[in-house]
């Protein structure tokens, strides 16, 4: 009951914005053809989701996000540590990493697809594009930042090298490494339903251009607010499990 | 001295080298022996060298100069025969007081879980953590971390102890204990140990000599023989003869203190002359 109140309270803000929306389109201040109410959002939501339409194409979308993610996590992860751990990584894929990071990834969404198909692969490829470096610069910087007095102990009582990337670099790198994960997480879906807008014929991305462009608009927004939804959901899931993996951390 | 040499220290040198910076002496020209089974205690001046000179004997840090020699050979990389208790502690914030204490056992062989579990739950208790077990680090005060750490060195039963003022976190009566108790290891079961200090009565009270180290960069300014009976306990404070041995050392210290200071006030003025 009063964790329902607490939730209740803290929608409060997202609630009233829904009442005043609802609120300014049935008074006519602003046009319904092209911002539908949110009652009427919702009305075509639950149209699309019953006639099966929404379904396939969050599917897609998802898919191609978990495995746009899992990528990059693996691959961020192992190159930041190599690039933490040796001398030679560090001096091969650090200017690499400066000079690519300030690189408008959303940019080179049309030639990634030219390059990789219209598939899924593409737009895997172009999530990989822009999730790949926070989780590098995450592991770089949490390995690079571990206390040596750490090491040290590890390997007075015994560790090997190994043992002290696994049970030491890596536990003290995963704070910055769960931080670099919800940066590409944003980014990723973000990116994700762009390119499927350009180069797609499943995903969310490809049903918010499609009714875009046939001027759809209530049945566009209720995409769009599944998009939202999803993005949201999937941030709270990894926050939850940041908050178990870091136990350690509350004093 | 009795016994062979375990410690060798011949004319060693380390210099620290800030990052981005020039290499600054912290070590220059520490020439000691200490036998097999010798219980040496370290007091000088903060920033001397003390820790340096421990992390040096581990196999941390790479000597600039001269040579450490464990039972007649250089020192190699860091290993379990020498155990470490670190200044602050370094416990693994993301592994329980359980876990951390366990984790030089299950690097040890021949030592089955049942043994291990038996012997962390030993140390716990020797440390008087009973029902804290299952605490990370960042549950804890600054001296049950220490408890933590100290536990965790001993109960691998190293060769060798390098010991950073593990008991500085203490209040003063679990430092008594923690005093006791450790003599009380020691006479049972003898091993080499290079005991850093700030406090001059625990010096004494633990040591059979005392090294007294000079300002930056450190050397070693003086040897003092303990000479007190063994085994000992904490009885031996009230004897004549520690209260000598204490005002002995503390004479040394002072001087070395006195000249630190000055170090820091020269520098100081030069600065001073320099702004203007
Ligand atoms: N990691 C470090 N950061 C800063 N200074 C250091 C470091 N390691 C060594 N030094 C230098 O070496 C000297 C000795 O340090 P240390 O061994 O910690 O002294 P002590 O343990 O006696 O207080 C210090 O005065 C300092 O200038
Ligand atoms: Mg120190």
């Amino acid at each position: 009951m009063r964790r329902l109140l607490h939730w209740l309270l803290r929608s409060l803000p997202v609630l009233l914005m829904v009442i005043a929306w609802e609120a300014a389109v049935r008074l006519g201040l602003v046009g319904a053809a092209l911002l539908p109410a949110p009652t009427t959002i919702a009305a075509a939501w639950w149209r699309l989701a019953a006639d099966g339409d929404l379904l396939p194409h969050a599917a897609a979308s998802l898919w191609r996000a978990t495995a746009g993610l899992a990528i990059s996590v693996a691959a961020g992860v192992a190159l930041g540590l190599a690039m933490a751990l040796s001398r030679t990584a560090e001096r091969l894929v650090q200017p690499l990493v400066t000079f690519l990071y300030p690189l408008p990834k959303s940019a080179l969404i049309p030639i990634v697809l030219v390059w990789f198909g219209f598939g899924h692969g593409a737009q895997i490829a172009v999530i990989v594009l822009g999730c790949l470096l926070p989780v590098v610069l995450g592991a770089y910087n949490g390995a690079r930042g571990v206390e040596p007095a750490l090491v040290w102990s590890a390997r007075s009582l015994g560790a090997r090298r190994a043992e002290i990337v696994r049970d030491v670099v890596v536990r003290a790198a995963l704070p910055d490494i769960l931080a670099g994960i919800r940066v590409a997480l944003a980014l990723g879906f973000v990116l994700l339903v762009s390119a499927e807008m350009v180069g797609a014929r499943r995903g969310l991305g490809f049903l918010i251009a499609f009714l875009g462009e046939t001027g759809a608009y209530p049945a566009m927004f209720a995409v769009v607010v599944t998009v939202m939804a999803l993005g949201f959901t999937a941030d709270r899931v990894l926050l939850a499990a940041t908050r178990r993996l870091l136990r350690w951390r509350e004093a | 001295m009795a016994g062979r040499s375990k410690i060798v220290f011949d004319a060693v040198r380390y210099d620290y080298t800030p990052p981005g910076g020039a290499p600054v002496p912290a070590l220059d020209g520490v020439s000691l022996a200490i036998a097999e089974d010798e219980f040496v205690a370290v007091v000088g001046p903060s920033g001397c060298g003390k820790s340096t000179l421990l992390h040096l004997v581990a196999g941390f840090l790479p000597l600039s100069d001269g040579r450490i020699l464990l039972d007649g050979r250089p020192v190699g990389p860091p290993g379990p025969d020498r155990g470490v208790v670190f200044q602050h502690f370094a416990l693994f914030p993301w592994k329980t007081v359980r876990q951390n204490i366990l984790y030089g056992l299950e690097r040890k062989r021949g030592l089955d879980a049942d043994t291990r579990r038996a012997l962390a739950r030993r140390y716990i208790e020797m440390v008087r953590l009973e029902g804290f077990e299952d605490l990370y680090p960042a549950q804890l005060s600054g001296g049950m971390k220490q408890r933590v750490a100290i536990a965790r060195t001993l109960a691998t039963q190293p060769d060798v102890l390098l010991m950073d003022e593990p008991f500085g976190a203490l209040d003063a009566q679990t430092r008594g204990l923690m005093q006791e108790e450790l003599l009380a290891i020691w006479s049972r079961r003898r091993k080499t140990v290079l005991f850093v200090t700030h406090d001059v009565h625990e010096a004494v009270l633990l040591a059979d000599r005392i090294a007294v180290m000079t300002a930056r960069p450190g050397r070693i300014k003086a040897l003092v023989e303990v000479g007190l009976p063994r085994p000992r306990d904490r009885a031996v404070i009230r004897s004549a003869a520690f209260a000598e041995r204490c005002e002995d050392v503390w004479a040394l210290v002072r001087e070395e203190a006195r000249a630190a200071e000055a170090g820091v006030g020269q520098m100081g003025a030069t600065e001073a002359g320099g702004a203007r």
